[in-house]
């Protein structure tokens, strides 16, 4: 049996001290061994983002980063985008848009879309499509998601302090 | 919208944000991989590398002595020790293989492990004996006599009666009406030609996931991301002979399915494990589990000959279709053969259907089962007649469209359907009125006719101190039926959406019903709901009928408001609750129906720009615009997300998607990298009228919605790209490469 390595990184603004074999991806520390199920698996090798989690404000598909890479990491995931019950401009977004069918691909969409409009906030739909490219949805068609991500850029500039 | 008369309703119409939404926009839902028991190990599934082979021996000594091992079972564990593996009966002996596998990637041993690492370590230890037997792929050489055949039993259904001999051609089924001969003698034009498509999948993007507890009662508890809850306990108790009252099957939430999550895989092999080791066992797929392992739909060959009279008349049409069931029966070519000229009135018409089992992996559903490679075939050729004709395509669809008391899919009349309706509204569209310029440009249009089926639902309702309601149903939320279901409900007691609380409950918790497909749960489950609202309002006018010294008969019920025979008293259905429950007795009432099997019928006609690059062979998607009869869109956002996910689902089959096999059966692109479907990058926002023309069958005029928008893609975008290039495409997909191969001569 494979041993353990000691890992500590910032998770969602907490500090989060584990041990992780060696071989385990950052996706399955985050569901198997922290209980933080939101990111999920869609392919297990980078195609699909809907394991999509941000590390030092990078968006990363968490299925190809491993835990142990993590030490010292700040890491967003889904269960911290939304600001305690308040929930994020895009996730309210999505829901008024009715951006998501069956939700599988939803927190992989919501995470992707605020590493973009975190750094790019004026994003237009060629922007929001190319950078959305990396996430796959089967149900949607992409139509209201662009259309959810499109309309929270929009309230964001309007309310930055939300955000 | 295009909407003929209806009534004015409340609440249906509006567009709510769903109840489970939120859950699903921060993470929180519990989809099949995220159900966590304590104590429980993971199960893994060995399979088999060949497509054909006889399974000799095997033997699992070496992965059991490895360290966190805790069980392996094969199909022995099914039969028993005594029983007879050959003779395991499908469905069972496509979860675990008997004494053959049909296909690669078909299930053949199971362990169950500490942990996923330490399974998938196992699976590589266990030894298989296999001696490999020639595979047919391809469905018309399965179909030749010298075929090496797949199951020695196997007698085609014929309506000559069974054949002789073992074959791969499961059954010839015929759909005709009319006097074929005669219809093509009086037809001025008569277009034919060979249409074939590749098996494609689903994609939804959660692979099948499951955990069981055997409990030490033989109590059996699963968790299961499945399209239906009921069917699963149903497949379970057959195949491990259990009786279903030891089975409750807890729905997770669903990451997709569109057909493909209602046979069972994985649940009955981790209720084995479990049974074997007395723990819970979770199993899940990879990606190329899913590829491999579950059902895909169809590949296919179809002919098809179409004849017109020289002023627009379609007069008679012929076919041929052959349709790949995969590994084991099904009947997908029998149901092509009823879809393939729904849209229209063709007097004399006749279709043979051939399902015929290949070595790939046993097909299932894919929305709208076998209709998109039909109408492939169908509107590419209907839209060569309007060419010849020199007729516009849409005004030669509504020529020769299918109506009220013309002939359906199985030879009764159609009751009221919205074909007509569709078209007009293409005729009238912002897209179609918008002229189409440039080179390499074309636009295609098609229709498409889904069955929708009704089947069995029942839901409880239960009013709650405060005078809200609790609406339990059984069937899966894959897209925005707790909210469909919910508004139903609210519209029929007169109340807001917000007053009801929809549950999907487990098979324990709610009467039966059937899965969560062919379109039916808004339709039938919403029969169900109107049912049981009905019930709850006479239930409530018993109570409210001593108070207020009249008989039940005598309270009227409208608007949302009880009234007594002279209007002096009055009392809103929340009024009425909190009177009688909040300061009376609880009160549940259920509504169960049979909704039959046809549910009416629906239609959806799509536009498609498209610009094909001469030198790359690749097909751009300029403009898309979906048109669908929802009979009554109770939820539009919703069915508008329907008509635009079938719209980029077909873009993907269309252009891109194919099961990619080698000579010896191995699917060469097994992954989302190389099994492409759309992006975002690849599609354009899909525009999208409804149209509503109420279905007679429905007390709100509700039609299904999840599946006819899937027909016509294939078709539209072919037209398109004959348009654009001159040159008709009779083979999918329509990738750059078969775009040259085909343009230019380029191979
Ligand atoms: S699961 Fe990580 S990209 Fe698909
Ligand atoms: S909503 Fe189902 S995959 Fe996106």
């Amino acid at each position: 049996m494979t041993g353990r390595t000691y890992v500590s990184a910032r998770i969602n603004g907490e500090q989060r001290d584990f041990l992780v074999e060696p071989r385990q991806s950052l996706l399955e520390t985050l569901r198997d061994e922290l209980g933080m199920t939101g990111a999920k698996e869609g392919c297990n090798n980078g195609n699909c983002g809907a394991c999509n989690v941000i590390v030092n404000g990078s968006l990363v598909n968490a299925c190809c980063v491993l835990g142990v890479e993590c030490n010292g990491a700040e890491i967003v995931t889904i269960e911290g985008v939304a600001d305690g019950e308040t929930l994020h401009p895009l996730q309210t977004s999505f829901l008024e848009n009715a951006a998501l069918q069956c939700g599988i691909c939803t927190p992989g969409f919501i995470v992707a879309a605020k590493a973009l409009l975190d750094k790019e906030p004026d994003a237009d739909e060629a922007r929001i499509r190319h950078w959305l490219a990396g996430n796959l949805c089967r149900c949607t068609g992409y139509d209201k998601i662009v259309r959810a991500v499109l309309d929270a850029a929009d309230d964001m500039r309007r309310a930055p302090a939300k955000a | 919208m295009v909407t003929t008369s209806k009534p004015e309703y409340k609440v249906i119409g509006t567009r709510p944000v769903r109840p489970d939404g939120v859950d699903k926009v921060t993470g929180r839902a519990q989809y099949g991989a995220d159900i966590k028991q304590q104590g429980a190990l993971a199960g893994r599934v060995l399979r088999s590398p060949h497509a054909h082979a006889n399974l000799k021996k095997i033997d699992a000594s070496k992965a059991l002595a490895l360290d966190g091992v805790k069980a392996v079972v094969t199909a022995r564990d099914i039969v028993g020790p005594d029983g007879d593996l050959s003779k395991l009966p499908d469905p069972a002996a496509n979860i675990l293989a008997g004494t053959k596998v049909l296909y690669r990637g078909h299930a053949v041993a199971a362990v169950a492990a500490i942990n996923d690492h330490v399974a998938q370590e196992a699976l590589k230890l266990i030894e298989v004996e296999y001696e490999v037997l020639p595979a047919v792929l391809d469905v018309r050489e399965a179909m030749r006599p010298d075929a090496p055949i797949l199951h020695e039993a196997l007698r085609t259904r014929a309506p000559t009666g069974p054949s002789e001999g073992p074959s791969n051609v499961v059954a010839q089924t015929v759909s005709a009406f009319g006097d074929i001969e005669a219809g093509f003698a009086e037809c001025d034009v008569i277009v034919e030609r060979e249409f074939s498509t590749k098996m494609v999948h689903q994609g939804y993007i959660e692979p099948q996931a499951a955990t069981a507890h055997w409990n030490s009662d033989d109590q059996l508890t699963i968790w299961t991301c499945t399209q239906g809850s009921f069917p699963a306990r149903e497949s379970v108790s057959q195949i491990l002979g259990h009786p279903i009252s030891k089975i409750k099957v807890i729905p997770t939430e669903i990451g997709g399915g569109f057909g493909g999550k209602i046979s069972v895989y994985l649940e009955p092999v981790a209720a084995l494990l479990s049974r074997a080791t007395g723990k819970p066992v979770s199993m899940r797929m990879d990606r190329t589990d899913v590829f491999e392992g579950t059902g895909p739909t169809p590949g296919t060959n179809i002919r098809i000959k179409l004849g017109a009279t020289k002023d627009g008349k379609l007069r008679a049409a012929y076919g041929d279709m052959a349709y790949e069931n995969g590994a084991y029966p099904g009947s997908a070519a029998m149901y092509a053969t009823m879809v393939v000229t729904a849209a229209y009135q063709i007097e004399h018409v006749k279709f043979d259907g051939f399902d015929v089992v290949v070595n790939k992996p046993r097909t299932q559903d894919y929305r709208a089962p076998s209709a998109p490679a039909a109408a492939f075939a169908m509107e590419q050729l209907i839209d060569e007649i309007a060419d010849q004709l020199k007729i516009d395509p849409l005004k030669f669809r509504l020529m020769n469209s299918a109506a009220e008391g013309s002939r359906g899919p199985m030879g009764m009349p159609f009751k009221r359907i919205g074909h007509e309706e569709c078209v007009e509204a293409a005729l009238n569209s912002p897209h179609y009125n918008t002229p189409l310029e440039g080179p390499n440009r074309g636009r295609g249009v098609a229709s498409g006719f889904w069955f929708n089926v009704g089947l069995r639902s029942s839901v409880n309702v239960s009013v709650q101190p405060d005078g809200t309601v609790n609406l339990n149903e059984g069937n899966t939320d894959i897209g925005g039926t707790r909210a469909s279901l919910a508004m139903q409900l609210a519209e029929t007691l007169g109340i807001t959406f917000e007053d009801v609380k929809a549950t999907v409950v487990d098979t324990d918790s709610v009467g039966v019903n059937d899965v969560t497909a062919g379109s039916r749960v808004t339709f039938a489950s919403g029969m169900a709901v109107h049912e049981a609202g009905k019930n709850l309002i006479a239930a409530l006018k018993e109570r409210l009928a001593p108070t207020w010294q009249t008989t039940p008969d005598e309270v009227q019920f409208e608007a949302g408001v009880f009234k007594n025979a002279d209007g002096s008293k009055t009392m809103t259905f929340k009024e009425a609750a909190v009177a009688t429950v909040g300061r009376g007795v609880g009160l549940t009432v259920s509504g169960s129906v049979n909704a039959g099997f046809l549910a009416g019928g629906g239609f959806a006609h799509h536009i498609v720009d498209v610009e094909v690059d001469p030198d790359t062979g690749k097909t751009t998607i300029l403009r898309y615009t979906a048109i669908q009869d929802a009979g009554t869109a109770v939820h539009p956002a919703y069915v508008e997300g329907q008509m635009q996910g079938g719209a980029v689902q077909g873009i993907g089959w269309a252009l891109n998607e194919e099961y990619y096999y080698d000579d010896t059966g191995r699917m060469a692109n097994s992954s989302f990298l190389d099994y492409r479907i759309p992006t975002s990058l690849d599609v354009p926002m899909i525009e999208t009228i409804i149209v509503e023309v109420p279905n007679p069958l429905h007390p709100f005029g509700v039609r299904g919605v999840g599946e006819p928008g899937i027909v016509p893609p294939l078709a539209a975008i072919a037209n398109a790209v004959a348009r654009a290039t001159g040159v008709r495409q009779t083979q999918l997909p329509m990738s750059p490469r078969r775009i040259l191969e085909t343009t230019r001569g380029i191979a």
